[in-house]
């Protein structure tokens, strides 16, 4: 049993626990309808949540996602209302742009040497800032196309329906748990989590792997922008404020080491259905208030924290007894 | 071996940092098959010179030939595609890795664009093989001793390079069956026709593994010999022996002042740093410590001074018991300390010259009293004069400031505070001769003012000119004491080179 994934166990087993707690008072929990609402209702903070978990596990930080979300859905909805443009076309313009706005933020932290923390938080000012450029108001979108995405659900048994930007989540997990765990870029990411000096000396090339980290966070915060204004119908710069920050807790719940070098993408998922569940409980039970969710969050965290510090001052702990045995 | 072509030839290598010459037209030869060691003490050039061969560091002259190709590594990344790959004490693989990742990182077979798992473990499992290893490949990295973590290390800069492989003090922190295991390894790669680099200071260790060696010293070439033809007196005699030419004299001072000792250390030690000594220090008496890196040296200094708390002995002054814990309460009884590494430990570099030497004062004082700024600047001025510190004004950040005179202001901190006891690791390391001599006067005034100081350092001849009484340290113990006329060079030399033997009741008389 390795140390580095006792907090991915802890994660499944607190998710289990609190899913039986869901399902004693609430036996409707457990149908197929419920976790076909809990993805769909949580697609978007899962797919940024992924790039999050790379980011993370680099020992980087990514705080500009909630902004480019905003700044996606007002860049779709303004394009749409005042162009002709297929929302395809839009799609892809709109990947590009925060694509490269995600590299150009990667480059930043890499050649200037700064901090992560502090270069995305730039990029959070200006790219909420740039959806204030583009308008103020929550413009609709309309176009027919939204209503066939919108519509567009695999039914699952017992009546659930898998929707578009639910399955689009999944997916981006799937290929997020092969590209974490099953190619060099994935292992480069690792390495730079567990020390960069040591991984530039081991002939990781530090720029590319950075830069390319924070283009799929980049890339991953629009895609989840359009998912986002799929599930709106709208898009607004005010909307997703501190998305970023539920994207990092759920990434911590997931297991997921803050200080890099260890985490799982499979826990991120986790820890998002863990947040969507205390939601859903929340609401099934009608007389709570939906701040709940941010207490019982809070308190999910720290319990993390304290349990990866303990995890870490163990190892620190048996390393010691391993010196002093010789 | 001798009469094949060398692998490696270094000729006439040189490099200058700002204030010093770090390695002075170093030559240096490596053959095949050949384990080759590279002596030499804090400063004498040993990493410098790993440093240039492995592209870390760019020379500024000399050439390098690689099986009789000039080579011009620009970092170790491109050295280790010409086939140098090198090994660090702290062994530089990744923790969170496991060992397979970390042995075929970067280099991971790939069916489709995906990291075949089981191709990779199979792979690094053959690879550790080679080595007798036989651990689970796939578990992380930091779940293995360090002496596995070392040989997987070594493993994968022999697979990427293949042709040389420089091994940076890789027992530093092993155990004697471990490094018996490590020296397995190091054989069989020796049979494969490598050429071995090996860094060490533990000469047992070198003489038993070790074909050839060369000494660096002060950032030149002392000499390139035969293990075989090399022995233990005349290796040390090599490393440290004399250098100053000037000022020297035959034998130590013979003034030792009278009276009772001002400071009784009975028994002080603490297990694993160093081994209990008794030490008496009487006002006014320099005593001087000799000893090669890593033999307690430094470690008797922090004992002393509470960096590392003694858990053994005590401390009396004029009878009375001294509590000695933590530097803190060295300071509140009197003692002062510069270590061995200046810009790590000593110096803060961003701060003046003026801020540094308040420091101590500052500190005993307490925050709440600050010095008045006029006192400071007084303060500061006095001192720039007195040591003569090369400096345009009192506000200079000292990082700016050449080593030599980084000292002083180092010295001038604790000078500041009136020491009774001082304690000087290694005050002369890297720095010019002028500094160096003017250096040794300052300790000579500081004694004849009554000032009791423990003076540490590898240039046996600058003991010999201002102690009053030499400890030799060996193997983390006090193990001689020279006084007076017995303190020469050859004395030194002799008890520092003596082997394994014992205790300080040997002590030359």
């Amino acid at each position: 049993m390795n140390a580095r994934s006792l907090p991915l166990l802890a994660t499944v087993i607190i998710f289990l626990l609190a899913y039986a707690v869901c399902y004693s008072q609430y036996p409707a929990m457990l149908s197929t309808r419920v976790i076909g609402n809990l993805l769909t209702d949580n697609a978007f903070l899962g797919i940024v949540a992924v790039g999050m978990t790379f980011v993370i596990i680099s020992g980087g930080i990514d705080l500009s996602v909630g902004s480019v979300i905003a700044f996606s859905g007002v860049f779709i909805a303004v394009l749409l209302r005042d162009t002709g443009l297929h929302p395809v076309a839009v799609f892809a313009m709109l990947l590009v742009i925060t694509t490269l706005f995600g590299a150009a933020m990667g480059a930043t932290i890499h050649y200037l040497e700064m901090p992560p923390f502090i270069v995305t938080l730039a990029g959070m000012f200006l790219a909420r800032g740039m959806a204030y450029v583009l308008t103020i108001d929550s413009v609709p979108i309309t176009h027919e196309f939204y209503g066939r995405l919108q519509d567009f659900y695999y039914l699952m048994p017992g009546r659930g329906r898998l929707t578009l930007i639910g399955g689009i989540m999944l997916l981006v997990f799937l290929t997020g748990m092969i590209l974490a765990h099953r190619t060099r870029f994935g292992m480069n990411v690792y390495a730079l989590g567990g020390g960069v000096q040591t991984a530039r000396l081991m002939g990781v090339p530090v720029a590319r792997t950075t830069i390319q980290i924070y283009a799929l966070s980049g890339f991953l915060a629009g895609l989840s922008g359009i998912v986002f204004s799929i599930y709106t119908s709208a898009g607004y710069s005010l909307s997703t404020v501190g998305v970023e920050l539920d994207a990092i807790a759920a990434v911590v719940i997931g297991g997921t080491l803050l200080t890099g070098g260890s985490g799982f993408v499979a826990g991120t998922l986790i820890g998002v259905m863990i947040m969507g569940l205390i939601q859903t409980y929340i609401i099934f039970d009608g007389t709570l208030s939906s701040w709940w969710t941010k207490i019982v969050i809070g308190f999910l965290l720290f319990a993390f924290i304290v349990l990866q510090k303990g995890l870490v001052w163990i190892a620190d702990r048996n390393a010691g007894a391993l010196k002093s045995a010789r | 071996m001798s009469g094949s072509q060398p692998l490696l030839r270094a000729t006439a290598v040189t490099k200058t940092f700002p204030g010093t010459i770090a390695l002075d037209k170093v030559d240096f030869t490596l053959h095949p098959g050949e384990v080759h060691a590279l002596l030499g003490e804090n400063g004498a050039g040993k990493s410098t010179l790993i440093k240039c061969l492995t592209g870390a560091y760019r020379r500024d002259g000399g050439d390098i030939l690689l099986d009789g190709m000039p080579i011009d590594p620009r970092n170790t990344l491109e050295a280790q595609s010409f086939g140098i790959g090198t090994v660090y004490q702290e062994v530089n693989l990744l923790p969170n890795l496991s060992v397979a990742e970390n042995l075929l990182l970067g280099h991971q077979p790939v069916r489709f664009g995906m990291i075949s798992g089981r191709t990779m473990n199979a792979a690094a499992r053959t690879m550790l093989a080679q080595y007798g290893l036989d651990i689970d490949v796939s578990r992380n990295l930091d779940n293995f001793s360090v002496a596995v973590q070392q040989v997987v290390a070594i493993a994968r800069a022999v697979s990427l390079s293949g042709k040389v492989l420089i091994l940076d003090e890789p027992t530093a922190s092993l155990d004697a069956q471990e490094v018996q295991m490590l020296f397995e390894v190091v054989r069989s790669l020796k049979e494969r026709q490598l050429g071995i680099v090996f860094i060490s200071h533990f000469l047992d260790q070198v003489f038993e593994i070790s074909d050839r060696i060369t000494v660096l010293r002060n950032g030149r070439l002392v000499g390139a010999e035969a293990t075989a033809d090399v022995d233990r007196v005349r290796l040390v005699n090599m490393m440290l022996g004399r250098e100053l030419k000037q000022e020297t004299r035959e034998s130590g001072r013979t003034d030792r002042p009278e009276g009772m000792p001002a400071i009784r250390f009975q028994g002080f030690g603490k297990s694993g740093r160093i081994a209990p000594f008794d030490l008496d220090i009487r006002a006014g008496e320099v005593v001087g410590v000799a000893g090669l890196l890593g033999s307690g040296r430094t470690e008797t200094a922090e004992v002393l001074f509470g960096v590392t708390p003694h858990d053994s002995g005590k401390v009396e002054e004029k009878g009375a018991t001294l509590p000695l814990g933590s530097p803190r309460d060295a300071i509140a009884g009197g003692f002062g300390f510069c270590p061995e590494d200046r810009k790590g430990d000593g110096i803060v570099g961003d701060l003046s010259v003026r801020e540094n030497i308040v420091l101590a004062l500052q500190a005993r004082r307490g925050w709440t009293k600050p010095l008045p700024a006029r006192a400071q600047a007084a303060m500061a001025e006095e001192f720039i004069r007195r040591l003569d510190i090369r400096t345009p004004d009192a506000e200079k950040p000292v990082g700016l400031l050449s080593g030599g005179n980084q000292q002083k202001v180092l010295l001038a901190r604790w000078l500041a505070t009136h020491p009774r006891f001082l304690i000087l690791d290694e005050p002369t390391r890297g720095i010019d001769v002028g500094a160096h001599a003017e250096i040794i006067r300052l300790i000579e005034e500081l004694c004849a003012q009554g000032m009791s100081l423990l003076v540490i350092s590898s240039e046996l001849d600058e003991l010999v000119a201002y102690s009053h009484r030499v400890i030799v340290v060996r193997d983390r113990r006090h193990v001689a004491e020279l006084v007076g006329e017995d303190i020469t060079t050859d004395n030194m030399v002799a008890a520092i080179a003596r082997p394994d033997a014992g205790r300080a009741d040997e002590a030359a008389t």
